[in-house]
């Protein structure tokens, strides 16, 4: 019987993901001798021809991972749905839209503009942009369009489980790839890592006080922090009593708060809202100035809440009524 | 009586407000504001929770993405909580949401927490015609890709580059 095909793809990603893979070391290879690597265009010289020439589910499963932001993007994504039996949306940019997905806070013009304009080092007095068809000398020439928001992987195509992660840690992916390659996969839809929160596995655990309650809101950078007392407890704005475990907690061993890549558990709907519930209601004070003064201490809580997950979450980006609302 | 009018009235606008009102406080003072005969703006859908402590930020957000164009939270008065601080867990949580939602573009007047008592029916009634007038300013809430969650409306927005260019080398 010949070996299982399985195919690795990018979308808009910073190349973490490959890492993470990369990162399995001499656990590679026995992944590597139980299947055929048909795919992966970072390390292999594979072309989408290759993948188009493939009859239909051909591929057991492709591994893709990034946000979906062009039509090249969700070319690809359809592509590889198509030739393969089983999706895995590979790490957070795929599976909640992750640091990219944070440009739904924006409009799509005025990213464009930002980026080809109005930023301070670039020079364009032409106001020369990239065009989706350019003619040069009788060639048209083409570029991807760029779409007006920043989707998820499951908002673009059918997706049979996830690997969460920024990178998806390497314990995770040889779970899922043996998982996999055995055929004891869990329910369609699964996210593959413990369903419990990240305070469960944290070394810092007993640290944690029954009753949280913070004074004074702290980023990393202004205090030493203490190595082994709860962060929260130390008032730095730490996400792990939200975020799902299996990174062993990295970040927090390597002293600095959790910002909530694994995401929400199954049981909460807006990983945003309910990080931010939970932070609030520990910040002191008996009248509203003190406790108004102490939220003002947060700054950015889109990006704090939000840092992997704005376009899974139940506004997925900046409301566009409210001319008045804070830019 | 809720008698103003406006401009988006005219277009033929009306808010939906979704309101949770807690079970001893501001539900009861609601059903005051009934058994009195005092009549105010019939938009608001309300949800009786036994506390404003409940309100789950989640709740919120799902009402915007479910197409309210404003959400009124209702609570005991500070010291009044029949939980004890039910209602200043609610106020740290909506004084942080409303911040976070000004950053998305969703104006600060669309997310409104109110202390009302069990005896203060008149201020139901001047509150919901109060916020009504207010969201009837502001107009409807769209958010950014469709309230369905399609990002139907972002993706149409993706036309083809403003331009189109002729290079010849």
């Amino acid at each position: 019987m010949s070996k299982p095909k399985i195919g690795f793809y990018w979308c808009a990603s910073c190349g973490g993901c490959e890492e993470a893979v990369v990162d399995l070391a001499e656990d590679i290879l026995p992944v590597v001798e139980a299947v055929d690597i048909v795919f992966w265009p970072v390390a292999l010289d594979f072309k989408r021809a290759d993948v188009e020439a493939m009859p239909d589910n051909e591929m057991a499963v492709c591994f893709i991972n990034g946000a979906i932001r062009t039509s090249e993007q969700e070319e690809m994504a359809q592509l590889l749905r198509a030739k393969s039996q089983l999706i895995v949306a590979f790490g957070s940019c795929s599976h909640m839209g992750g640091i990219p997905g944070l440009a739904n806070q924006f409009v799509r013009t005025d990213i464009l503009d930002r980026v080809y304009y109005d930023s301070q080092m670039v020079v364009n007095p032409d106001n020369i942009r990239p065009q989706e068809a350019t003619a040069v000398n009788g060639d048209s020439l083409s570029l991807p369009s760029f779409d007006g928001a920043v989707r998820t992987l499951d908002q673009t195509v059918d997706v049979d489980y996830y690997l969460p992660g920024c990178s998806p840690p390497v314990a995770l992916i040889v779970q899922a790839v043996t998982a996999i390659l055995e055929g004891k996969l869990p329910d369609k839809g699964t996210v593959l890592a413990p369903d419990i929160a990240l305070c469960d596995e944290c070394s810092r655990k007993e640290s944690k006080p029954d009753e949280l309650s913070i004074n004074k809101i702290r980023r990393p950078f202004e205090i030493e922090i203490n190595q082994e007392d709860c962060l929260l407890a130390q008032g730095l704005p730490c996400l792990g009593a939200a975020t799902r475990s299996g990174c062993g907690a990295a970040c927090i061993e390597g002293n600095m708060p959790c910002t909530g890549c694994m995401g929400p558990t199954s049981r909460v709907s807006d990983f945003g809202a309910k990080a931010l519930s939970g932070l609030a209601s520990t910040i002191t004070g008996e009248e509203e100035h003190d406790i108004a003064r102490r939220l003002e201490q947060l700054v950015d809580p889109v990006g704090t809440f939000y840092r992997y997950s704005l376009p899974m979450s139940l506004l997925k980006g900046r409301a566009i009524s409210d001319k008045g609302a804070k830019a | 009586m809720y008698s103003g009018t406006t401009d988006s009235e005219a277009d033929g606008f009306s808010p939906r407000i979704v309101a949770f009102f807690c079970n001893w406080c501001t539900y009861t003072a609601a059903d005051l504001a009934g058994t009195s005969r005092k009549t105010y703006a019939p938009n608001v859908r309300v949800v009786r929770l036994m506390c404003s402590g409940r309100i789950d930020p989640q709740f919120i957000l799902k009402a915007f993405n479910q197409g309210a164009d404003g959400v009124l939270i209702g609570g005991c008065h500070p010291g009044d909580c029949h939980y004890k601080e039910g209602n200043f867990k609610a106020l740290k949580r909506s004084m942080l949401l409303q911040r976070m939602l000004e950053d998305l573009g969703i104006d600060g007047k669309r997310l409104r927490l109110e202390w009302i008592s069990a005896s203060e029916g008149e201020k139901v009634q001047r509150v919901i015609n109060n916020m009504v007038s207010d969201l009837t300013q502001l107009g409807p809430l769209t958010l950014f890709p469709g309230t369905d969650g399609s990002f139907e409306g972002a993706l149409q927005e993706a036309s083809p580059m403003e331009h189109q260019m002729e290079v010849e080398q």
